[in-house]
This record gives structure tokens, sequence and C-alpha cells, in this order.
């Protein structure tokens, strides 16, 4: 039978008749009717719906949940936010909290966090197309919506969109965008806040102007073919730079170099030899009681990094620098680099000398050992200036005859949201905008040769600490209402005034320590210093400073001040660094009754155990976390004592000491007890 | 519930990528695979850990097998850097982890097999944290962990040795657990004195916000060992 015949068989069986053709089309009307329901039946959201009643069905707190269940489609539609988000039409038990053990999504509660789902929506965290009413179309990109959802371990750069001050809860974010600034990334790709506050650096790579004064051209040729050879904590990158670039540069670098010392003329102290070992001891007992270790590293003998980031790592500093310029850099580091975070030591030539010799013993005989450069042909110098130019060198560094390069890399202000129609994948890799920043991260010749970004070396903790810093950029950021943003402290320019400003700016008290708002973390905040403590004190102490807490590896170095120095210092901290909110002299410490003082020693050991953390007696006392209070009554004064007491944070915010609320009678008698601390010492031993 | 998981699977995976690598050829095999270190760490959710995770293939004496292939698995959002390899000359693998986006305990699975092709596995148990966890976290290393963690290093000098009633780890769950939420937070808040135990626990109260301390509790209870799981059911939140 030929299909034709089937065909009008089957439709002379169907419509044959009247009473045929109108079952017929009755039958197919129902059929038709029937679609719409039946779409509606199989929903994705609906299934999942059916799916959590049934979840709930024979728990014990099946009644609550089920009244709070709310069937259909549900929506938050915050306009001010721009969000409208179905999320929870699948995601019915967000908010239910008896729902934490349950591991199968998309049922899970949402874990607690200081922001309510009905306010903020969902895609504000978790990107993604909240008005889905789908699984692949919510999380996924489709044609018609780019950003599918953001993979959780980058869930903190949203945080970052509103909130652009440093978070508790999110170090991720934290971390990243401390990375950005400190290895340098902000000196080549521009970072605006949504504010419109670019971001700057942390790092501060040196000025090669006088850079031949400094060290020899086989050693710049060695660090910028691979500077982590040299350093393993180096920050600048590798440029992975071939024998000849690398020979190249380093002649137009040296040859560029202009001497920075007004009179050559000045001797090196005599350096102890490299045999003495009676003088390396001395060596390095100087520079451990000029606590160098606070800012620098160094690999002890066990391989292991022992110090601080703040100036770079000396391990291998005897096979770079040449002994003039680190004897002018001991003696004043400024000369060379105006703006250096190295204080001025005011030395002694003995003492550098010896510092010295410690230094030039750091060295590593491999390091320099196979290179061999002929002297630079022009040619080599001029094809060294070109690459010095195409590099980007000067977006960092300053160089002679070179301009400084603003915008020297695409500007990041917005790669949250870099669309995926402008970015070029590498071939294989996944096509999210996560993947891609990664990526180029990792390693950014993987996107071609010829491409100018530098290597870096970052572990795989690093890398994600950074994407989430730089997804935190977005454009959706930019339309936050204010209201919901949360600014960046503002940087303060504060300088102290006369002749104190100029000594705190010649010994770089900025570097570690902050007052009002300007400065470093490393040492206690001194707005308040001249509250706090005894003029006599810290006149000993500026001349002498000496271990106040000895659990602590960072310490105050002595700078040899002289006692003229060390009084107009200590006369400025008095009289200006005072805090409005009480009287220093509002209690006499002499009134204390002899009572006060047993009842303060009381409460002391009994009630507030202070002893757990403090040192009162060092016979007895183990508690070191915070300073040691054998000399307490001659360092501080009874009314900062009696103040801290109650409310150690209002004075300075951050301590790790609690505010203990306590009664005035309590803190007024411990005080007392405190006062009365005033054991002698060895001068310049353990104050 | 097929297509749930099948969702949650989806979801995974657009949260994790694996790096491509093909596992190469073992070269020897061993006769017992034990943990080196790495083990119960936890990190915030998506957070590469701390510390890598190691494993040592040992033959039938105990001695370390070199060339023998360890494999990692676990659920598949967590991310393994590499996820396989060869042991190296002291029989020993180790591997970046990744944990995956939800918060809860993951178990990392490690294998190798035998000279008959039997596998041998050790298992490394390991916590993501959630926001409030991670929180908390980040309180204790400031106001806790100088007590409460006995571990000392030159940078941070543990205080634990010196207190007459040596505080609890936050991880001991034998103790920790059998202190009710309501309690728990009661002594970080008021103190130990206030509750009949050492005054030298401190009140936290004034210092620490509400959310803060609960920040606190919720992350002791998260790294709890053994595990803490309350007993009975919890009405939701009113």
């Amino acid at each position: 039978m030929s299909l034709r015949e089937t065909i009008r068989s089957a439709c002379r069986f169907l419509f044959g008749d009247s009473a045929r053709a109108f079952g017929s089309l009755s039958v197919l009307l129902l059929v038709l009717l029937a679609i719409v329901p039946a779409k509606d039946h199989f929903r994705e959201w609906l299934h999942y719906q059916r799916e959590y009643q049934d979840l709930i069905r024979n728990r014990s707190d099946a009644v609550s949940l089920a009244r709070r269940f709310l069937g259909g489609v549900q929506q938050i539609w915050l306009p001010e936010l721009g969000v409208v988000d179905r999320c929870s039409t699948c995601h019915v038990g967000l908010g239910e909290a008896s729902l934490a053990g349950v591991a199968m999504q998309p049922f899970r509660p949402h874990p607690p966090i200081p922001h309510s789902l009905t306010e903020f929506g969902c895609v504000m965290c978790h990107r993604g197309q909240g008005a889905a009413t789908t699984v692949e179309e919510a999380h996924s990109s489709t044609k018609a919506w780019e950003q599918p959802i953001l993979p959780a371990r980058y869930v903190e750069s949203s945080c970052g969109q509103c909130h652009e001050r440093p978070l508790v809860g999110t170090p991720q974010l934290n971390a990243g965008r401390e990375m950005l600034a400190r290895y340098g990334c902000v000196h080549c790709h521009k970072v605006m806040s949504p504010e419109g506050r670019t971001m700057t650096a942390t790092d501060d790579p040196p000025s090669l102007e006088h850079v031949a004064a400094k060290t020899t051209r086989e050693w710049i040729f060695v660090w910028i073919k691979n500077p982590q050879a040299y350093a393993a904590t180096a920050t600048m990158p590798n440029f992975q730079l071939s024998d000849d670039d690398a020979r190249d540069i380093s002649a137009f670098l040296v040859s560029q170099s202009t001497p920075y010392l007004s009179d050559a003329s000045r001797k090196t102290p005599p350096v102890p030899a490299q045999d003495d070992a009676a003088a390396l001891q001395q060596g390095s007992s100087a520079y451990g009681e000029s606590f160098c270790a606070s800012c620098h590293a160094m690999q002890n003998a066990a391989g292991l990094m022992v110090g601080g980031n703040v100036g770079p790592e000396l391990t291998r500093v005897g096979s770079k620098v040449k002994p003039e310029w680190l004897a002018e850099w001991l003696r004043n580091p400024k000369v060379y680099d105006p703006d250096t975070a190295m204080p001025h030591y005011r030395f002694e030539e003995k003492e550098i000398g010896l510092v010295m010799g410690f230094l030039g013993s750091k060295t590593d005989s491999d390091f320099l050992a196979n290179v061999h450069l002929d002297a630079a042909t022009p040619q080599q110098i001029a094809h060294g200036k070109t690459l010095v130019n195409e590099r980007g060198c000067a977006a960092c560094h300053e160089i002679n005859g070179v301009s400084h390069l603003d915008n020297f890399a695409p500007e990041l202000t917005a790669v949250g949201s870099l669309p995926l129609a402008k970015i070029v994948f590498a071939p294989g890799m996944p096509r999210t905008l996560p993947d891609y920043i990664s990526a180029k991260i990792r390693n950014p010749r993987s996107f071609g040769n010829a491409l100018k970004m530098p290597q870096f070396t970052f572990s795989d903790s690093q890398v994600d600490s950074l994407v989430t810093a730089l997804l935190a950029q977005t454009s959706r950021a930019k339309t936050v209402p204010v209201a919901l943003r949360i600014s960046a402290a503002l940087s303060s320019t504060y300088q102290p005034a006369g002749r104190a400003g100029q000594l705190m700016t010649d010994m770089r008290c900025f570097s570690c320590h902050t007052i009002n708002g300007r400065g470093g973390d490393m040492a206690p905040d001194l707005t308040w210093e001249g509250s706090s403590v005894q003029r006599g004190w810290l006149v000993n102490f500026l001349k002498r400073p000496n271990t106040l807490r000895p659990a602590l590896i960072r310490r105050m170095p002595k700078f040899n001040l002289t006692d003229e120095e060390a009084n107009v210092l200590a006369d400025y901290i008095m009289i200006v660094y005072q805090t409005p909110n009480f009287d220093r002299d509002q209690i006499d410490a002499s009134k204390f009754s002899a009572a006060d003082t047993a009842h303060g020693k009381d409460l002391y050991y009994g009630k507030f155990a202070c002893n757990s953390c403090h040192i009162v007696d060092p016979i007895k006392d183990k508690g070191y976390i915070g300073p040691t209070l054998t000399q307490v009554g001659l360092r501080l004064n009874a009314a900062w004592i009696f103040h801290w007491l109650k409310s150690a944070q209002a004075l300075r915010p951050g301590t790790m000491e609690l505010n203990w609320n306590m009664s005035d009678d309590d803190a007024r008698a411990i005080t007392a007890f405190l006062m009365q601390q005033k054991a002698a010492s060895k001068e310049g031993t353990s104050r | 519930m097929k297509r749930a998981l099948a969702a949650f699977a989806l979801l995974t995976l657009a949260g994790c990528r694996q790096v491509p690598s093909s596992a190469p050829a073992a070269k020897a095999f061993g006769a017992a695979i034990v943990d080196v270190s790495g083990e119960k760490q936890s990190a915030g959710v998506g957070a590469v850990l701390d510390q890598p995770v190691v494993v040592q293939v040992n033959d039938a004496q105990g001695s370390g097998v070199a060339g023998a292939l360890v494999e990692f698995s676990a659920a598949s959002s967590v991310w393994f850097n590499p996820p396989s390899g060869l042991t190296g000359s002291d029989g020993q693998f180790s591997t970046t982890v990744r944990l995956g986006g939800m918060s809860g305990e993951y178990s990392l699975v490690a294998t190798t097999r035998d000279k008959t092709g039997k596998p041998l596995q050790v298992a490394f148990p390991e916590i993501a944290l959630d926001y409030q966890q991670t929180l908390g976290w980040e309180l204790s290393e400031k106001y806790c962990s100088r007590c409460h963690n006995s571990e000392s290093t030159a940078e941070k000098v543990s205080n634990h040795d010196n207190l007459s009633a040596p505080p609890h780890s936050f991880s001991d769950g034998a103790t920790l657990n059998q202190i009710s939420a309501a309690n728990l937070i009661a002594i970080i808040s008021h103190g130990g004195a206030a509750l009949g135990k050492s005054p030298e626990m401190p009140p936290y109260s004034p210092t620490l916000s509400a959310s803060d301390i609960d920040a606190l509790a919720a992350y002791i209870r998260a790294i709890a060992d053994p595990p803490y799981r309350p007993q009975g059911v919890f009405n939701a939140n009113p």
C-alpha cells in the first residue's frame, strides 16, 4: 500500500462522515486544551516545590515548615538595587535554619550572613540571572544573559562592591586588594573605586637614576632575568627576557645612571675582613640590636625566612650592593632615596663598618658565577632603551631619559563586568570571566608571546585572592545607592610640625606607627601618646628603646638620638598628642591609700585575673600577651590607666585589650595598685 | 531527586576547574598508604587550604616507596593541584587543595594500588567554613588563639601554658560539644568567673558584639573534633 493510499484511508477513517469528523475534532480540541496545564505541571520549579514538600512531610517540624512554605513563583523585587530575583522559587528553604543538615540543593538554608535576603536579594552577591525560573537560565551564560552564577570561591568579591573598607570576615577580598597595591599591579593598570578614588601602590620600586652607584651591571643582568633567583620574596615579576635583551637593558640602565653624591670623595669606614669572626659577630649583633629584621627578611641557616617585608630581603645582599654605596646608605638613606621608608639611624662610623662587614658576608658565590658581560656597544645601549620603553619599566621605576608611563596597561576599574564578547579566550580554556582573569594572572604569556604582562610567582590562594579583588570591580558597584556604600577610610596626609616634625620624618616614625590616621600598623598608634605616658619615661625610651613587649620580634630600633633631640620629641608628643576626652592630670597618684592598693591587688589577681596576660611580678607572674607592667608606675599616668581599664577600645580602637566596663571603684583600685609598680631596673636593659 | 542532584552537580561543576592532567603510569607499588600531614584543616568555602595535603606510600616494611601513583578524589567541587602523581624519593606525594563551595565537612581520599591492583586508601577530613564561621575564625585569631592554641611560634607566642587552668583547644569537641549553645555564648560574653569557671577567661561582651560572639560560637562548633552533632530537632527561627 502506498503512502498516499494510507493517508487517504486514515482521513476516511477520521473524517469519513460528519459524526466521525465531529468526534475527531473534539478529541483534538481536548488534547490542545490539555497542553497548557500539562506544560505547567512539568515546570522545573513546580517539580522542586513538590520535592520540597516531600522532603518536609515526615519531619517533626513539618507543620511549621509547611506553614511558611509559599507555593508559586516567588520574587524579591528591589528597584533601587536593580534586583528582580526569583531564586527563592526553587530555593524554598533559604530562610529555614532548621534545615541546616540538608545537603541537597536547592533546599539548603542560606548560611548566616549579616544581610537579610529580602533586603539585598540573591544576584547582588551570587550574580547569575535572577529573573529566570529554570536552572539553566538562572545559573549559566545564555545567549540573552552573559553573566553566570559566581563560583562560591569568589563570592567575597561581591562584598567588595559596596564595602571599600577592609571587612572582618572577608579575608580573601582583603588579601586580594592588598596584593593589587603591593605587587605593583596598579602601577600599570588603573583601578578606580566606584567613588572615583584611584587605588595607589603600597610598594616602592626604587628609582634607577643612580643605579650604577648602587650595584653592578652583572647584578642587574641576573636580577632582571629572574628576580626570584636573587630573593625569593622579591615582588618584581619575571619579564622572561632573553640573554641578549637582559644584556642590552643592563647596558642602558648603567649608561643612563648619574652620580648622586655631591661629595664623591667620602671614604667608606674601615670594614672588618671577612675572616674576622669576632667582628662579623659584632656586626650581626648590631644588625639584631638595630632591629633591622623588623623590616628586612633574611634566610637563616635552617633555610627559614626571618624578618619583615617592609624593606627588601637581604639574604644575598653582599652579592648586590657596592660597599661605598652601602656606607652612604647606612649613614643616611635619604641621600640616595628621598622617599625611602628606611629611617636615618645616626650610626657611628664604627658601627657602619661592622654592619657592612656583616651584610657583606651575606653573599652567594653561585649567584654571579657565570656572568661575563663585554663592554656595551652604543647599539646595545640604544636597543636597551627601546626595550625599556616597550616593556614599560618606567611605569614603576624612575629612569633618566624615559618619561613616566601612566595607564601602560588596560584599566581594570570595571573588569568584573567585562563582557565575554570582548574577551579573547585562549584555546581550550573555560569561557568564563573568573577563569580568564585567573589564567591571565597565572600565565600571561599563554595568551600570546608578544604580550607585555610579566610572569608573577603567586600561590593558588594568592591568585584566588587577586581574582576576587578584581571581580569586585563591577559596573553594578557604581549604581549601588550611596546609603549602602561603605567608603574607604580617607587617607591622611598628616604631618607633624616644626623641628619635631623634621625629626619624625627623619626617623620615619610613620613607617611603623600611625598618628592621626597616617602611618603603618607595625607599632602602636601614637595619636594619644601624650595622654598615656610620663615624660621622664618617654625621653628615656626614645634614647634607649628596649623591650616593652618581650614576646615580640618586631621592636623599636635605637636611633642614637642626642639628649636635645629626645627632649624636642618628648615635648611635642606630650603637648600635642593628647586626647580631648580627659585631663592627663585629673588623678593624683600620690593620694591613693594603702587600702586602695591592697584592694587593687586583690582585683588584679582575683576578679579580673590581669595576670593571665600581664606580668607585674617577674618571678611569680607568667602571662605575656600584653606589655609587662613591672614599671608601669613610671611609664603611664594614673588617668590613662583608669580610663584604659574602663574602655580601652575607645582610647585605641582595635587594641587587643578588652573593654572591661569596670566600675569607677574597681578601676581606681587597680590604678592605685599599678601606679605602685616602679621596679628598679638596670638602665637600658629591661625597661 | 535525580534532577536535583543533576542541578547540584551542574552548580558545583560550574564552580570548579580541574587541572587537565593525564595520570602518569605507576613505576612502583606500595603495600600501604598513610597520611603525613594536612588533615583536619579548615578554610573558607572555596578557599585553598593553608597547608598542602601529604600522603606517603609505604612498602610492607613501612619505608617509603618512590614512583607509586597516588590519585586524590573528593566531591566534584573540590580542586586538587595536582590531582594525581607519582611519589617522590621519600615515598611522599603532596597536593594543594581548594575546598568546594558548600560549607561543611569534606573527605579527601588518596588512593594508590598494590601489586595486585587492589586499591589502598586513606581519607583526610577537612572543613569548609561559611561566612559566619570565617568571621569567627578571624576574631578567634585576634582575641582567643593566643591562649586557646597551645602551639607557639616566634611571631605568635602562645600563652596557653602560662595559665593555671589551661584553656581548651577550640577543636576539642569531646569537651566543648558537651557545653550547650547558650552556655558557650554565656562563657564568651560574661567570662569564666561568672559561670564558676576560671576568671582567667575574660568577659568579651563589652568588646565584641552579640553577632561577633555568635560567630565565634559557630566557628567553635564547625571545627569540633569529634564533630558537633546537636541532638534532637531544632525549630526554625521564629
